[in-house]
């Protein structure tokens, strides 16, 4: 049952075949045999109970609320929680309790969803690979698939292997591997550059950016209010579109959320993608990307083409100057997003109080890592009177710029562009942090956040699986507000590629089943 | 710059402007305070300030003075800017915070469409340009009751700018004299208040309260057109009446919800402007005059003496009455502004321009606005003049104290005495006792009804005007009784018996023979002697020109 998608088990849920109770003690019990790969920073059992509890008398009266009734899903921990501590992953938020719910989590709870808990991320969202977060580094459930283990077995690598566990990506890592490994059916993430397809890609999973302005961002707390987009994370395209069509549409409490009523999202199953163009844009085909991603992409590409679909080669002229740009824009609204923290309203405030200016600066020492100290240093060097014209103006023009190159591109008859989502398969944790957390990001978000910049939609759909047993996705970009449009496609796309499912047979097996590999519960769970 | 200064004078009257005292040259050693020194017959006083018809001699060191204003004016509304809290003045402290005001991470501003009817309003009344797109931004600083470490404002793009505003005073002989002059707006904008902090040095920690963080501010920007504290006063005032008029803010100073910092320096006439200081948080008229005055001469001195100005932010001292460093603002300040990402750009409308068959609640059409601008001060004075024959100062009087020209207009509602005769009952009798008590008119015990009944009495001449302080002395004591009651029970109506009268001067004139005889002689004032006996024998209820008819009479026979 846990494997299912959330369509499946919305079925079984309605049809009677397990009741909501049933499936939210079994999510809470992987959580618990999966509680090595620190997916979770708060466990909400006991909300997550309670809501079963209500949801399991809606079923029962047969008023349930939809789709989601009863669905364990989890939420990343820099969306607000009424009551539920909300962390952002930071010593800042530590014993944070939220007053309100974040839209996108309401909204959830209004359909019946039960809350599993928040998911771990890096501090602030600002990482790609989730290894910078107070509570440590999440883990990719991969690194323990029978996939992934049978490969290396193959290679006979004599390195000790639990040490060598892969990185999630990030930096909604852990509502990734919490989807990954079946704690939930689905995931909130945030993505600000990629940072809900960059784990999805990683965890074998849907990635779905919307359109900016398409879900509310109130309750989420910022990294860069102009390019944060609530995200999904999902088994399949279906589940993503059923939660989209829950998120969207127009909040009160968010200004930047579009006016227009949105209609629910059903998939249609596309049988001709003969009308269909596809744009390969040439600039993403750099010198860093994988041999293996790189001939998954024209291979994928092929597929449309086979499949009687236009596939061109497109140009986004400007794509090389966007990581740079993103980097000014996103550290110098960071520096502003930031300065709130002070330690006096809420969250850590340190013990010194010989002046208001020494208690600051002391709170804000203790409460961020380095990463989110470098980028306040820096946003606020962008932002110096000398400086403003210099390097934010210039970086909101050329953000223009590669938001019409993409104008260009659609106009020209391009209905979705097909991208790798990141240069390679999941790294290992090791080989990750040698290098820093900015050079990561850097490198991490190449393909993925020019959507950000443009606030396109787009959705990493994972295609195959590596030589070394471990997915690799690729990614759709659309027209802004046509998130159907593109979901659809991407649908079609999951449907050929029929990539594997995630094979954790001892976590499958449930209760009742022995580990398969003892030695490594034991050594997880002392995590 | 120059075009709206063309519509600063009020259309269909014309002050007579010549001979405008200068109030912009400041000579050594003058005493604080407006110094004129030269006259100029020029209207447009804003306009070249400091161009003098002569060049001043050698030797002659004359200072010109230079103040801009920056009034914020809290904006009378239900809610806050960005937040749905309420307002209100003197709430428990903490009790009216919501979330964003807060600054809990993820809370985003929703602009409260109030405010931006206000500054549009207000933009209008000011003559202002509306821009029909403006943008918000965030101003960067760290300070205990600004939770958020920025505070949004409209840097960029102002909702209104090029506006004006004309303000005037008395001068002269008997202050009788009215003066135009006008300072250019330079902008409006939208801004968040922050909230309030309270030092208690005793125990050395600070509090916050944070009620008043997120209220809607309109910062109104004034040129550097005016040239001492009473020239700056009297626009604040004026800005103040217009506020209350248009009800975009009830602008009470003492509340907090009209703060003028200055901007002041001192020069050369003919030389470029001197370095500038800030006084911040100017929150009373007296006191924004003090101010800058002090500081026009604090300026001259430092300058005089061979020091410098420092372009610094200064804080006044009522107590001590000068101009102090505020230490918390040393050093310069990089507010790193930023556009504010959570705020669309604000669009607003006219007729033509209103999309069609847009949401009237979504979208503000900025002619509808002007439609409903209501009278403004500088017409209803000028209606006052027309009106009632008033003297300008007058209709300044009745416009600057709060709810006087209510008082006034029930009154003349009520009453058949003639308009000269009410405005001198309510500005000499009604104000003078008012001042005397520290009353605000709200507080005055003589209702207008109460006033209009007993000058209805005085013009029926029922009773002598003399009877009728009587009387008004009587009512202020508020005792529940009528005027004419008070008349009645006191014995105060005038007598109208003509042959009691004439027994009356009748007796007098035979028990005093000799002022009877000096009168005869030819001694003029020797008869009003003779009405004062009368006056005295009637206890003060005779009017004394039919005495006077009676005895002239008596001793012409």
């Amino acid at each position: 049952m846990l494997g299912r998608t959330l369509r499946e088990v919305s079925a079984a849920l309605k049809q009677g075949h397990i009741t909501p109770t049933e499936l939210c003690q079994k999510c809470l019990s992987i959580i618990k045999k999966t509680k090595f790969l620190n997916a979770y920073i708060t466990v909400s059992e006991e909300v997550a109970l309670k809501q079963a509890e209500e949801s399991e008398k809606r079923y029962k009266k047969g008023h349930s609320l939809g789709d989601l009734d009863g669905i364990p899903i989890a939420v990343k921990d820099n969306f607000s929680t009424s009551g539920i501590e909300t962390t952002c992953a930071s010593n800042m938020l530590r014993g944070y309790v939220p007053p309100y719910n974040a839209t996108v989590v309401q909204k959830l709870l209004d359909q019946g969803a039960l809350l599993m808990g928040k998911t771990n991320l890096d501090e602030f969202a600002m990482g790609s690979g989730s290894t910078d977060g107070v509570f440590g580094p999440v883990k990719n459930p991969w690194s323990y698939s029978k996939q992934y283990r049978e490969k290396r077995k193959q290679k006979s690598h004599c390195e000790n292997e639990d040490s060598n566990w892969l990185i999630t990506g990030g930096s909604s890592g852990g509502s990734a591997a919490a989807v990954s490994a079946f704690t939930c059916f689905a995931a909130l993430g945030s993505d600000t550059g990629g940072s809900t397809r960059n784990p999805a890609a990683h965890c074998g999973l849907v990635g779905l950016k919307p359109s900016y302005g398409l879900v509310s961002r109130h309750g989420l707390i910022p990294l860069v209010n102009s390019m944060d987009v609530p995200g999904i994370l999902t088994r399949c395209v279906d589940d993503a579109a059923i939660v989209l069509g829950v998120l969207a549409g127009h909040d009160p409490k968010d200004s930047t959320t579009i006016q227009d009523p949105v209609k629910p999202f059903v998939l249609p199953s596309l049988t001709d993608v003969s009308k269909l163009c596809i744009g390969i844009p040439k600039e993403y085909l750099t010198p860093e990307l994988s041999s293996e991603v790189r001939s998954l992409w024209s291979k994928a590409a092929n597929l449309f083409e086979s499949e009687g679909a236009k596939v061109i080669e497109v140009s986004l002229p400007h794509t090389s100057y966007s990581i740079v740009c993103y980097h000014v824009l996103c550290t110098s609204e960071v520096a502003s997003n930031m300065a709130r923290f002070d330690g006096l309203e809420y969250g850590h405030r340190c013990d010194i109080d010989v002046s208001t200016e020494a208690m600051y600066a002391a709170t804000r020492r203790e409460g961020f890592n380095d990463v989110v100290r470098g980028r306040i240093l820096s946003g606020n060097f962008f932002l110096l009177k000398e400086n403003y014209e210099n390097y934010f103006v210039k970086a909101q023009k050329v953000r223009r710029l590669i938001a019409n190159d993409f104008v260009t591109v659609f106009n020209s008859g391009v209905d979705v562009l097909l991208t790798p989502t990141t240069l390679s398969e999941a790294v290992p944790y090791t080989e990750f942090i040698k290098e820093d957390n900015r050079t990561r990001s850097a490198q991490d978000d190449i393909f993925t956040q020019a959507a950000n910049m443009a606030g396109l939609p787009a959705v990493s759909v994972p295609m195959a699986l590596s030589n070394q047993g471990l997915p690799i996705g690729l990614q759709f970009i659309g027209r802004a507000f046509c998130d159907q449009e593109l979901l659809t496609i991407a649908k079609w796309f999951e449907k050929q590629v029929q990539f594997p499912v995630i094979q954790l047979q001892e976590l499958m097996d449930d209760c009742s089943s022995v580990f398969e590999n003892e030695k490594l519960a034991s050594v997880s769970l002392k995590q | 710059m120059a075009a709206p200064m063309l519509r600063l004078c009020c259309p269909g009257r014309r002050w007579a402007l010549a001979c405008i005292d200068g109030c912009s040259r400041h000579r050594r050693g003058a005493p604080n305070g407006c110094t004129s020194s030269r006259r100029r017959g020029q209207s447009s006083v804003a306009q070249q300030p400091f161009i003098t018809a002569q060049k001043p001699r050698k030797g002659e060191h004359e200072w010109a003075a230079v103040v801009g204003l920056e009034i914020h004016a809290q904006i009378s509304s239900k809610s806050k800017l960005f937040s749905g809290s309420q307002v209100h003045f003197a709430a428990p402290p903490n009790s009216l915070v919501s979330f964003f005001d807060a600054s809990l991470p993820g809370t985003l501003p929703v602009l409260n469409r109030r405010c931006v009817e206000a500054a549009v309003m207000t933009g209008l009344a000011l003559n202002c340009r509306i821009n029909k797109k403006s943008l918000f931004d965030r101003k960067h600083y760290f300070y205990a009751d600004l939770p958020a470490g920025y505070q949004i404002t409209q840097q960029r793009l102002p909702i209104a700018v090029n506006g004006s505003l004309v303000y005037s005073f008395c001068a002269g002989k008997n202050r009788s004299q009215v003066i135009n002059k006008t300072a250019r707006v330079k902008q409006i904008q939208l801004e968040q208040d922050s909230g309030k902090s309270l030092h208690d040095d005793l125990r050395s920690q600070t509090l916050i309260d944070l009620n008043r963080a997120g209220v809607g501010l309109l910062e109104v920007v004034l040129e550097p057109d005016m040239s001492c504290g009473e020239e700056a006063a009297t626009a604040v005032r004026e800005l103040q009446l217009i506020l209350q008029a248009l009800g975009t803010s009830q602008a009470n100073m003492a509340e907090g919800q009209l703060r003028v910092d200055a901007n002041i320096s001192v020069h050369h006439p003919g030389e470029p402007l001197g370095v500038r200081t800030e006084v911040k948080n100017l929150n009373s008229a007296r006191f924004l005059a003090k101010a800058i005055d002090y500081e026009i001469q604090r300026q001259i001195n430092e300058l005089e003496n061979g020091g410098e100005i420092l372009n610094e932010t200064r804080s006044f001292d009522s107590k001590l009455g000068c101009t102090i460093p505020m230490r918390d603002k040393e050093g310069k300040q990089d507010y790193r502004f930023m556009p504010e990402p959570n705020l669309p750009p604000l669009l607003l409308y006219d007729t033509e321009s209103l999309p069609a068959g847009a949401d009237p609640q979504q979208v503000i059409d900025i002619d509808r606005i002007r439609e409903q601008l209501p009278e403004l001060p500088s017409v209803t004075r000028e209606k006052l003049v027309q009106q009632y024959g008033m003297l300008p100062e007058h209709s300044f009087t009745l416009l600057n104290e709060v709810g006087l020209l209510e008082f006034f207009q029930n009154v003349m509602k009520e009453t058949r005495a003639e308009p000269k005769k009410v405005t001198s009952w309510v500005l000499n009798t009604l104000l003078g006792f008012l001042k005397q008590q520290n009353l605000a008119v709200s507080e005055s015990p003589v209702t207008p009804s109460a006033l209009a009944e007993l000058l209805n009495l005085l013009d029926r001449k029922a009773i002598s005007s003399s009877a009728a302080k009587q009387v008004f002395e009587e009512l202020w004591r508020n005792e529940g009784k009528t005027p004419a009651q008070i008349v009645s029970e006191k014995k105060l109506e005038l007598m109208q018996d003509q042959e009691a009268l004439e027994q009356l001067c009748h007796a007098v004139m035979e028990g005093h023979p000799q002022v009877v005889m000096d009168v005869k002689k030819g001694n003029p004032r020797a008869i009003n002697k003779l009405i004062g006996l009368v006056r005295k024998a009637t206890l003060s209820r005779a009017d004394p020109t039919v005495i006077k008819e009676i005895l002239e009479k008596k001793l012409a026979s």
